[in-house]
């Protein structure tokens, strides 16, 4: 067992931290969550030039060869900034489908991808399936050689923007059978896709995306006909893993920004860090940070050996999840009503943490998950 | 980073797990499993099988019988034991007193008294805390006045856990009364067979006799069995009480938990068990979670200690969150138990021998957990005032 990080990694930290703490301070920041697309292609390109975008993937895909534990690091840091810039909707997660596909199905997506000349996006999450990936009502026809598609996905992070959508629809089987769902590239102007793009509440965009007898050729099938259930699951739990990243580096923020404030704030003729009750609540919100990171290492780390993912995918968001409740509650709470204010970035970092408290299933989501995990 | 075990870090671990099934006592095992006190028989008997096999102290510097482990070695031996309900080595000798004597201890000091704790020969019991100095433990008042080659002690000691068998005690005393509080403390050793030395047992809510008040009379100790420097016994103490919360407690979480589990699926309900009841499994799931959370920031830290750095205070996430999970397992004990928590028997007997026979006594005995070795409270203190300077 080893805890350490490479040198190199912590080069890639620091490029990173560098970037956010410079390139991205938070006026930067709310001029591009108020633009029309809600981030920044430029930015995008600029990840791409720093060697950011090519981490997930391995050298033969025109990639860094980096590992799970290289993309944590690259979304612990961009969290630190809150960067809205897509980093894990359309590089990591669409990334962990595609690389998953044939070898001229990669060589036609993998290399803009990570140049981010094109973008990607997934559409799997569906309206009545909750946190469910295998709840798939929407349907591929087989029409010819091809497939026509049919159906209504939500939470498409990236969506409005997405050159190309990947889509989760099912070639046979009932609604929540793992067999049966196949995963499609489909360029998202083709006839048939209408896109509804919403802003997040806390500052990204999230599209809705029927299909109306989309026509697709059977070249844009990821991986195997009727076998994308897995692959999906798979692709998810890294999704989430990394999500834990960006939660690890909120949380942080969260709770040292906290300690500042407490130690400048007087009342009562004293800074109120020095009031016993905030300290120990300042303690736990450090305790519980301290406990989700452990986990936010350790399941990216299960992804590298390729051990129990989807366990220790659940158990993390598990212990993320009530960590970041906690941590970011409190957050507000011992910021008293500065806290409550949008003027504070505090604020900003309470509402993407609850957001990912959301994001790919909830505490009560996984725990269940995770108790059928054990029970295989 | 990566999580995998080396091939020798496995082998060893096949050693460890070979030496438990062949060597582990399987009285002491169903004893531990169903909460059942050890008696210092029990205790010592372990010991020496450990000490035959030179484990009996890993932590030692090798020259006195320690083991040449890493931490990752470590790890693994004290989780294997806990996984397999070996019973938790008794602190005061090996985990306390003796790190203090290697540490700041004179040569003649640590050959006199460390082979002997070592082979479990000689018992230990710790006389910090004074019914007056909880908490607050440099507040203490027992008295040692120098006299010739002698130290006089006058006092109480509180919580004197097993000082009833004891040989010895290490005291922290005040020799400068004149002082910061801090400042006149010594850390001194005392034989329990002392003229005016007497042990007064106090019984604990579950009806059993752990612990003590330990009063001094007029004790005359030899001037030799001070530790160190006279009045800088409190930075012996820092340092020790640092070890205690250090210890690594996974595997015997695992284990009650484990042991939790077994019992639910043996209490019917409805149709089916205790252990299908999806309240009972969402709060096993939750704790084997929280066990997990705990292991793994254990790692972390053993990785930096490895690195040559220091735990620091976060020592004390280990033990607030340890002693917190450990509490949350004996209560789900209780859940598990029922109606089979509510007759009494005395924890030193085995009573019907259920797994959920002595619930209700270590559930009672465990809220010491959180309040021994620097309660819950001083723990959040300690976290924030050195990892988050406050």
């Amino acid at each position: 067992m080893d805890f350490t990080f490479t040198e190199e990694q912590e080069l890639m930290r620091e490029s990173v931290k560098k970037f956010a703490a410079k390139d991205y301070d938070f006026e930067t920041r709310r001029k591009i969550v108020d633009s029309d697309a809600g981030f920044s292609r430029d930015m995008l390109t600029k990840f791409a030039e720093l060697g950011w975008t090519s981490v997930p993937f391995s050298e033969e895909d025109g990639g860094f060869g980096g590992s799970a534990v290289d993309t944590m690091i690259v979304l612990e840091e961009l969290a630190k900034g809150l960067v809205v810039e897509p980093y894990l909707s359309c590089i990591v997660f669409p990334g962990a489908l595609l690389k998953r596909g044939n070898k001229a199905l990669r060589a036609a997506h993998l290399p803009q991808l990570i140049e981010t000349t094109k973008l990607y996006a997934v559409a799997y999450a569906e309206q009545d399936a909750r946190f469910d990936v295998y709840h798939q009502q929407t349907r591929a026809e087989k029409d010819g050689d091809g497939f026509r598609l049919y159906g209504d996905k939500v939470a498409v992070f990236g969506g409005a923007s997405a050159d190309y959508l990947i889509v989760a629809a099912r070639t046979s089987g009932a609604v929540g059978d793992a067999r049966g769902i196949t995963l499609f590239v489909v360029p998202s102007e083709d006839k048939g896709v209408q896109r509804l793009d919403h802003r997040t509440v806390d500052g990204l965009r999230m599209a809705d995306v029927r299909f109306e007898g989309v026509s697709v050729p059977a070249d844009a099938v990821v991986g195997e006909i009727d076998g994308g259930g897995p692959v999906l699951e798979r692709a998810v739990d890294e999704a989430t893993i990394a999500l834990g990243a960006e939660a690890m580096g909120v949380m942080e923020v969260l709770y040292k920004t906290t300690v500042t404030y407490t130690k400048e704030r007087v009342q009562f003729g004293h800074p109120i860090s020095k009031f016993q009750t905030l300290q120990f609540r300042m303690a736990d919100m450090y305790v519980a940070y301290e406990e989700a990171k452990s986990m936010v290492y350790m399941a990216s780390m299960s992804v590298d050996s390729d051990q129990d993912v989807a366990k220790a995918a659940s158990a993390m968001k598990v212990c993320v999840g009530k960590a970041g409740t906690r941590v970011g509650e409190e957050a507000i709470q011992l910021h008293g009503g500065m806290g409550m204010t949008e003027e504070l970035a505090v604020s900003h970092f309470f509402k993407r943490m609850t957001m990912i408290g959301l994001q790919f299933g909830d505490v009560s989501h996984h725990l269940k998950r995770y108790q059928a995990c054990c029970q295989d | 980073m990566n999580l995998e075990f080396t091939q020798e870090e496995l082998a060893f671990r096949d050693q460890v797990r070979a030496f438990i099934r062949e060597k582990f006592p399987d009285d002491i095992r169903s004893k531990v499993d169903r909460g059942q006190t050890l008696t210092k028989e029990d205790h010592v008997r372990w010991q020496k099988i450990l000490h035959e096999q030179g484990w009996a102290a890993p932590s030692w510097p090798v020259e006195w019988g320690g083991c040449d482990w890493t931490q990752t070695q470590k790890h693994i031996f004290a989780g294997e034991l806990g996984a397999a309900g070996c019973p938790p080595v008794i602190a005061f000798g090996i985990k306390m007193v003796a790190p203090v004597i290697y540490t700041y201890g004179n040569e003649e000091q640590k050959k006199r008294f460390l082979p002997d704790i070592l082979a479990s020969n000689v018992w230990w019991c710790q006389g910090y805390s004074e019914p007056g100095a909880g908490s607050d433990l440099a507040s203490l008042t027992t008295r040692a006045v120098r006299d010739g080659d002698h130290y006089v002690v006058n006092g109480v000691k509180a919580w004197t856990t097993q000082a009833q068998y004891a040989d010895w005690i290490f005291c922290l005393v005040r020799t400068d009364p004149d002082v910061k509080k801090q400042r006149g403390i010594s850390f001194l050793l005392i034989d329990m067979k002392t003229p005016g030395v007497s042990v007064h047992p106090v019984i604990t809510m579950e009806g059993g006799h752990e612990v003590n008040e330990t009063h001094f009379e007029n004790v005359r100790v030899p001037a030799e069995n001070l530790i160190g420097e006279e009045n800088s016994g409190w930075t012996y103490a820092k340092y020790l009480l640092t070890h205690e919360r250090t210890s690594n407690s996974i595997g015997s979480l695992r284990r009650s938990l484990s042991l939790v589990r077994q019992a639910a699926k043996k209490t019917k309900l409805g149709g089916s068990t205790l252990a299908d009841d999806p309240d009972f499994s969402r709060r096993a799931a939750e704790l084997e979670i929280d066990i997990q959370a705990l292991e793994f920031l254990t790692l972390r830290i053993l990785s930096t200690v490895e690195a040559g750095g220091s735990p620091g205070a976060k020592s004390s996430i280990i033990k607030l969150r340890g002693t917190e999970i450990g509490q949350a397992i004996n209560r789900l004990m209780l859940t598990a138990a029922g109606y089979g928590a509510m007759a009494y028997y005395p924890k030193i007997e085995p009573g019907p021998g259920e797994l959920t026979t002595h619930a209700a006594g270590v559930y009672f005995n465990n809220r010491k957990t959180t309040i021994y070795a620097g309660s819950s409270e001083v723990q959040r203190g300690i976290i924030s005032k050195a990892e988050l300077g406050l």
